[in-house]
């Protein structure tokens, strides 16, 4: 157990000494700030544009971070042949990805927390209200975070780095557009289209679901039993592709 | 006791095209390797030597064929605690310090803290690193790479260490140096199983070798003993004022001639015409200066076994071109 630890933590201290990581979270700061700008409207607008900006700025910086340190972490590791002195050692192959996925976790949750310490710092000096919604908002986009990271993984255990960005970038889009497809297709006759929206209905993530910017930003609260259920929802969709890319990982030869 | 036994252990690499046949990186290799053994494991430039350790480490899994370290089979990950290995021209996190990275390493293998401190120090010392340990991987040189390569590999003081050419990149001096280290590896009861393509190396340290070429184990035993199956030791002799030109008695006997100014080195292929040699070098008033059996080396039987090898493997390809 101890190995996953220390696998988790030189991970999180590589992404720690990794330049582009503070650059991308710098962007975020200013794309929160930026909002404030775009400040030609009535109160209560102006209100709900900084916190919507601000929330979409989180999640996209997020996921880009997500998809982009995901896709590398374990490639990287292959195509540098850091690998071999690492599986010469006593730590399972398992615990390896495990070890990889927590280090990212972590730095994903360092990089979340410092975003969102600028958006409440923001919102607390232009005098918007800072409601518990947000905060469900927030949590919400950090299990969504937590999935991307898991696709990204679970790609780059098979192929290339570019080919991972690629199906990791399209099954985010796809992952966001499921459900409106599946309501679009919902009112025609059964047919192959149905049965391939259908299809991937229920093998892409839903994303969509872990998406409540839109009423966070003007302070409707979700459910909490929702919050629950998407949040496990996402887990455990992240759940199963990291044990797909613990058995891909297994098959492997380096 | 065998720290390291494989049987008939192959390897094929998918051609990663429909249709071509896989590549057979090895071809049915049985080794042992006895505890407490330095064992060389020669062969040259895409003979199977990495494949074949890479396998025993787990990294890639064989075709067919079975192999065992310590008694485990490969791969099995609680054993790698007492296995240190080097891979070839290592990589490592050039983020870490020199310090930093042998600390991973350690923990990875499950040492506690204090035992690390001293054991990281030792060790930097023992590979000469010791001014460099707060600078970061990607600032090493080659063989300064290298150095704390054989380092990782030993912080858990394992009992088995398998090296993939430990000895490249490293100046006279390093390599005087890591021959010295797995000498004191062995006097510590360590088995040292390791691959290289530099034959004095092996000569000088190994108790046994094995030689592969094309994915198959072509010899292997004592440094000694195969040797000493090669019976065409040839003898080198030398002599003064004596005219070799146009003497074909001598030329017939001799593989080689050569004149330098007022002496001459002949090269005889086997002892049995010494005596005929001398008596023509009196006969033509010549002044014999030495004569020196020219003891086989490893390196005359690895010549021999990849002429043998390219005579066996090149008329299969003309005659496969022709047809
Ligand atoms: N992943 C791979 N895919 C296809 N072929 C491979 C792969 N790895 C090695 N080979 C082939 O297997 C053969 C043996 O390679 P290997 O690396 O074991 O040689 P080696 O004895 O270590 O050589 P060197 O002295 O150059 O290090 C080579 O012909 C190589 O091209
Ligand atoms: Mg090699």
């Amino acid at each position: 157990m101890g190995a996953i630890g220390v696998i988790a933590v030189n991970a999180f201290r590589e992404s720690l000494r990794d330049k582009i990581l503070y650059n991308l979270v710098l962007f975020a700061g200013l794309l929160i700030g930026l909002s404030v700008l775009l400040a030609d409207l009535s109160i209560t607008e102006h209100h709900k544009v900084i916190a919507d900006m601000g929330l979409a700025a989180i999640n996209v910086i997020g996921v880009i971070i997500a998809i982009f340190v995901g896709i590398s972490l374990v490639n990287k590791e292959i195509e540098r042949r850091t690998i071999y002195t690492i599986m010469a050692r006593p730590i399972s192959r398992t615990f390896f990805i495990m070890g990889k996925y927590l280090g990212l976790a972590l730095t994903l949750f360092v990089n979340m927390a410092i975003m969102w310490a600028v958006f409440l710092l923001t919102l607390w000096l232009y005098h918007v209200p800072i409601h518990p919604s947000l905060f469900q908002a927030a949590a919400l986009i950090f299990v969504e975070i937590l999935v991307v990271t898991a696709v990204a993984l679970f790609f780059s255990t098979f192929t290339s780095t570019t080919l991972s960005a690629i199906f990791t970038l399209g099954l985010y889009v796809i992952g966001h557009l499921t459900a409106d497809l599946r309501s679009m297709v919902a009112n025609h006759e059964s047919g192959p289209i149905k049965s391939l929206v259908d299809l991937l209905y229920y093998v892409c993530p839903n994303l969509d679901m872990l998406n409540i910017k839109g009423q966070a930003a003007v302070g409707i609260a979700a459910a909490p039993e929702f919050v629950l259920m998407a949040s496990l929802y996402g887990l455990v969709y992240a759940g199963f592709l990291l044990t797909g890319a613990c058995l891909v990982f297994q098959q492997r030869d380096f | 006791m065998d720290d390291i036994v494989t049987d008939n252990l192959s390897k094929s690499y998918a051609s990663g095209w429909p249709g071509r046949p896989p590549f057979v990186a090895l071809d049915g290799l049985s080794l042992t390797v006895g505890r407490g053994e330095i064992f060389g494991f020669l062969g040259p430039n895409g003979a199977g030597k990495t494949t074949t350790l890479k396998i025993l480490m787990g990294l890639v899994r064989a075709t067919s064929g079975t192999a065992q370290l310590l008694g485990q089979p490969a791969g099995d990950v609680a054993t790698r605690r007492r296995i240190g290995f080097l891979p070839e021209s290592p990589y490592f996190y050039d983020y870490l310090t020199a310090e930093e990275f042998l600390g991973f390493y350690g923990r990875l293998a499950g040492l506690n803290h204090a035992a690390l401190a001293l054991r990281v120090t030792e060790l930097l010392e023992l590979v000469g690193l010791v001014e460099a340990r707060t600078r970061q991987l990607r600032k090493f040189s080659k063989g300064m790479l290298q150095r704390i390569g054989l380092a990782q590999a030993l912080i858990h003081d394992p009992e088995l260490i398998v090296l993939d050419e430990p000895m490249t990149g490293l100046d006279p001096i390093g390599r005087k140096q890591v021959r010295d280290l797995i000498l004191s590896l062995r006097d510590c009861g360590k088995t040292v199983f390791f691959s290289t393509h530099i034959l004095h190396d092996v000569e000088m340290i190994c108790d046994r070798v094995g030689i592969v070429m094309k994915g198959r184990l072509v010899a292997s035993g004592r440094v000694d003993e195969l040797v000493r199956q090669d019976h065409t030791q040839s003898v080198e002799v030398v002599c003064q004022q004596l005219k070799v030109e146009g003497n074909a008695f001598i030329h017939s006997l001799a593989s080689r001639v050569l004149q330098q100014g007022q002496q001459c080195l002949i090269v005889l292929p086997t002892p049995d015409a010494v005596d005929a040699l001398v008596g023509e070098i009196r006969r033509q008033g010549g002044r014999l200066l030495s004569v020196t059996p020219h003891k086989a080396s490893l390196e005359d039987l690895f010549f021999q076994e990849a002429t043998q090898e390219a005579t066996r493997v090149l008329p299969q390809m003309t005659s496969g071109r022709a047809s």
